[in-house]
């Protein structure tokens, strides 16, 4: 079973200067949605860059990050297997939207028909069918995120970071998309990290909430 | 211990290799040839027989008669225009205020930053010169002159026309880095607040923004106070004859056939050298003394006039220095397609498409050759711009000063005080003069204006971009070629525009690491800028003026045309 595990991390910036929040110990069972809460500025995106292996020049992490029992902390983002959705759907602007999920498609699956069936099979759970040659451009807000998710999941992670990926979507469509994203983790048994603001979120979530706190002096 | 650590250590060993390549290809050259030109300044060339140090070529320069005013003539040229572009660039700037003015400025402007010095000098002289454009429009109706007047007014002893040169194809360049510098400054509300405290348009924006505003341009003025200093083609085809400016005469120094001209000749490009670091120094100097004068006034809290007045004096004086510029390019198409013009006609009297017709005309080979040398030190340079901009990306680094500078070396000493020596070295080393030394030696001036060109828009991409591709599992190579570059195509192609803009302008490189062998169209359009055919010359003038501007058009509507379908890169497109 897929599972992901955080022990003793903390960040903090460079030059050696104070943690941003107190170590974190937590472990995500398969299919489970945790969230991070926390003042803004106490570095829930930060360490979610750090589980995600995005984190830039800078910053001083210290702990471990294991996915399956695989010690991940020190690999490259795209060795990680692990997933990330922020606010926007962050599309890439110069392909289609079935490139999009194209890229994402994970290589293992061979043979140019058995892709695109996939792919549009995707498009389809998404309510996208018939949109694989549109300008992703041209797609509204909820659109746009389920096809980022489609992306994601394409990729076949082990794991799944969300960087407040509903704040931006109207409130009538975010129970929707976050039913959506979170239906489709579980159903493939991916631990989910979620950073929100929104306390709908997590209460829907229904995991474990993790809070940040700032570290003891 | 760092996160990514295996992605920082990739990220290390590019950069270690692109700094490299850099040092070795870029600096070490440059230093090498600047040490060799000092040395033969200081007297020391085997080769002819002469072994240093000694002072012997400075006292034989300081000997040579004209030598104290062609020094004039370069430091007065050279601040004269610099100063007066970036002060018409600044009222300019403060003055367009308007969206639709700056945009259709923007487009006024582009040909003249696309034109090199020489095809714009060129096209100046055919319109300044006594029997040129202006005096036979005006003639002989409002002249009286049937015969072209003995007037020096290109040439002119006190490197007027030169003056005029330099600052109208300055004017331009500090316009277009001024306007993008002025997108990092939020103008609009300090105006507000200025002119809410009762201070008048203009006083609010030398208070206010033009400081900013500096700071940002300060490297493209010294750029500009080096270059205009030690400048040789526009000084040959515009500048003073006898004596000529000192980049000019170190020129026909070291390109004299007999050698003892050789020792003076090297001791006047380190004298440029010395002069440019001066001249930066002096402007150095002149922005403090310029903040102490101005904090004293602002301190006074005196309230002026709008400055409505000096701003229209300014702009108009701008309007004209670039329709000049458009009348100077447009006279060198009109001369390739003239067959007869007499004076004191407005116009030709008969036309003919001979230049352009001709078979093997002489032209072919020269565009062939600025085509090859263009085309390859664009690539080379967008080669080596990606690779310093992925290192700087995978090892998570900001660009320190010093690597700053180091992009910023070839612009900022003259070219001829280390290419001499360079090409000496050269030749010592076993290199033949020919095409792949010009190439590189094109680089030497391509690359840093494609990495600064190229640099703001490469920061300014969404790192989620990359981030996401990373997450889907591909790696930094495919993330490069998969996700940045085609997002960053329209930035790219810019840069490659202005890179192959800065090449096909170069004369001094490609005749002295040619060795006078490699001809292109540059080269071309300064020896013949002197002869007695303007048809030619303007042939050749107007091809190296329309080169370059193919270029930028192409930059500019490639991208909205493959991206046709892509909202996304079009109107955003970065």
């Amino acid at each position: 079973m897929n599972r992901l595990d955080l022990a003793e991390v903390s960040i903090a910036r460079l030059p050696p200067g104070k943690p941003l929040f107190a170590p974190v110990t937590l472990t995500i069972a398969a299919g489970e949605v945790a969230t991070l809460l926390g003042p803004s500025g106490i570095g829930k995106s930060t360490l979610l860059a750090f589980v995600g292996g995005h984190l830039g020049h800078g910053w001083q992490a210290k702990g471990r990050v294991t996915l399956n029992g695989r010690d991940v902390t020190h690999m490259r983002a795209d060795r990680r297997r692990i997933g990330i959705l922020f606010q926007d759907a962050v599309l890439f602007p110069h392909l289609s939207v079935g490139d999009n999920l194209a890229f994402g498609l994970t290589a293992t699956l061979r043979g140019r028909d058995q892709r695109r069936k996939v792919i549009e099979a995707a498009l389809e759970q998404a309510g996208l069918a018939g949109f694989h040659d549109r300008d992703p451009a041209t797609l509204s807000g909820g659109q746009k995120a389920r096809a980022a998710l489609m992306r994601a999941l394409l990729a076949d992670p082990q794991a799944l970071l969300l960087d407040e990926p509903f704040s931006k979507l109207d409130p009538e469509l975010r129970a929707d998309v976050r039913s959506f994203v979170f239906d489709h983790a579980r159903a493939r048994s991916i631990p989910v990290l979620m950073v929100t603001h929104d306390p709908d979120d997590a209460e829907a979530a229904g995991g474990p909430l993790i809070r940040l706190i700032a570290p003891k002096e | 211990m760092t996160s990514g650590q295996r992605a920082t250590a990739d990220g290390r060993a590019l950069r270690l290799s692109v700094l490299a390549l850099v040092l070795a290809g870029l600096v070490l050259p440059i230093l090498a040839g600047l040490w060799e030109t000092a040395a033969v300044a200081f007297g020391h060339l085997p080769a002819i027989g002469v072994h240093g140090p000694s002072l012997a070529a400075f006292h034989e320069l300081i000997a040579l008669p004209g030598f104290a005013r062609s020094l004039m003539l370069t430091v007065w040229s050279g601040l004269a225009s610099t100063l007066l572009a970036l002060m018409l660039a600044f009222v300019t700037l403060a003055s367009l205020h308007d969206r639709a003015a700056l945009i259709w400025a923007r487009r006024m402007i582009t040909p003249i930053l696309a034109a090199p010095h020489a095809a714009l000098a060129l096209g100046l002289a055919f319109l300044l010169a006594p029997s040129g454009w202006i005096a036979r429009a005006l003639s002989p109706w409002a002249t009286g002159w049937v015969a072209p007047p003995d007037l020096a007014t290109v040439n002119d002893p006190l490197a007027l026309a030169l003056i005029l040169g330099l600052t109208m194809k300055e004017l331009p360049f500090f316009l277009l880095v001024g306007l993008v510098a002025l997108t990092q400054i939020p103008a609009a509300h300090l105006i507000a607040q200025g002119r809410s405290m009762g201070y008048g348009w203009g006083q609010v924006w030398f208070w206010l923004i033009a400081p900013q505003l500096y700071r940002l341009i300060r490297l493209p003025v010294y750029v500009v106070l080096a270059f205009a200093l030690s400048n040789v083609d526009m000084a040959l085809i515009l500048g003073p004859t006898n004596p000529p400016t000192l980049a000019a005469a170190a020129n026909r120094w070291l390109f004299s056939a007999d050698t003892r001209f050789l020792l003076p000749g090297a001791a006047a490009a380190l004298t440029l050298a010395v002069i440019a670091a001066g001249a930066i120094g002096l402007c150095i100097a002149a922005e403090r003394a310029t903040a102490l004068i101005g904090l004293f006034l602002l301190r006074r809290g005196h309230r002026g006039p709008q400055g409505g007045t000096a701003g229209a004096i300014g702009m108009l004086s701008a309007a004209l220095l670039v329709g000049l510029a458009l009348l100077a390019l447009a006279g060198l198409g009109l001369w390739s397609v003239t067959w007869r013009w007499t004076f004191p006609a407005a116009l030709p009297e008969s036309w003919s498409l001979h230049q352009w017709m001709t078979q093997n005309a002489g032209w072919h080979d020269a565009l062939a050759t600025t085509l090859l040398i263009g085309t390859a030190a664009t690539l080379i340079s967008l080669t080596l711009a990606i690779l310093w901009l992925e290192a700087e990306d995978r090892g998570h680094f900001t660009r320190a000063r010093w690597a700053e500078a180091l992009i910023y070396l070839p612009l900022l000493i003259p070219q001829i005080a280390f290419l001499y020596g360079l090409n000496v070295t050269l030749l010592r080393a076993g290199f033949m003069p020919g095409l792949g030394p010009v190439i590189w030696a094109h680089v030497l001036f391509t690359f840093p204006y494609v990495m600064i060109a190229l640099s703001d828009p490469w920061r300014a991409l969404d790192p989620r971009l990359a981030c996401t591709a990373a997450a889907l599992g591909a790696s930094p190579n495919r993330v490069l070629a998969a996700i940045k570059l085609p997002c960053m195509l329209a930035p790219i192609l810019t840069a490659a525009a202005i890179g192959f803009a800065v090449s096909v302008a170069q004369y001094v490189p490609t005749l002295f690491i040619g060795a006078g062998r490699i001809t292109t169209l540059t080269t071309e359009a300064v020896t013949l800028a002197s002869g007695a055919d303007r048809r030619i010359a303007g042939t050749y003038g107007i091809l190296q003026a329309v080169l370059p501007l193919l270029a930028y058009a192409t930059a500019l509507c490639l991208p909205p045309l493959l991206f046709r379908n892509r909202l996304g890169m079009i109107g955003g497109a970065r």
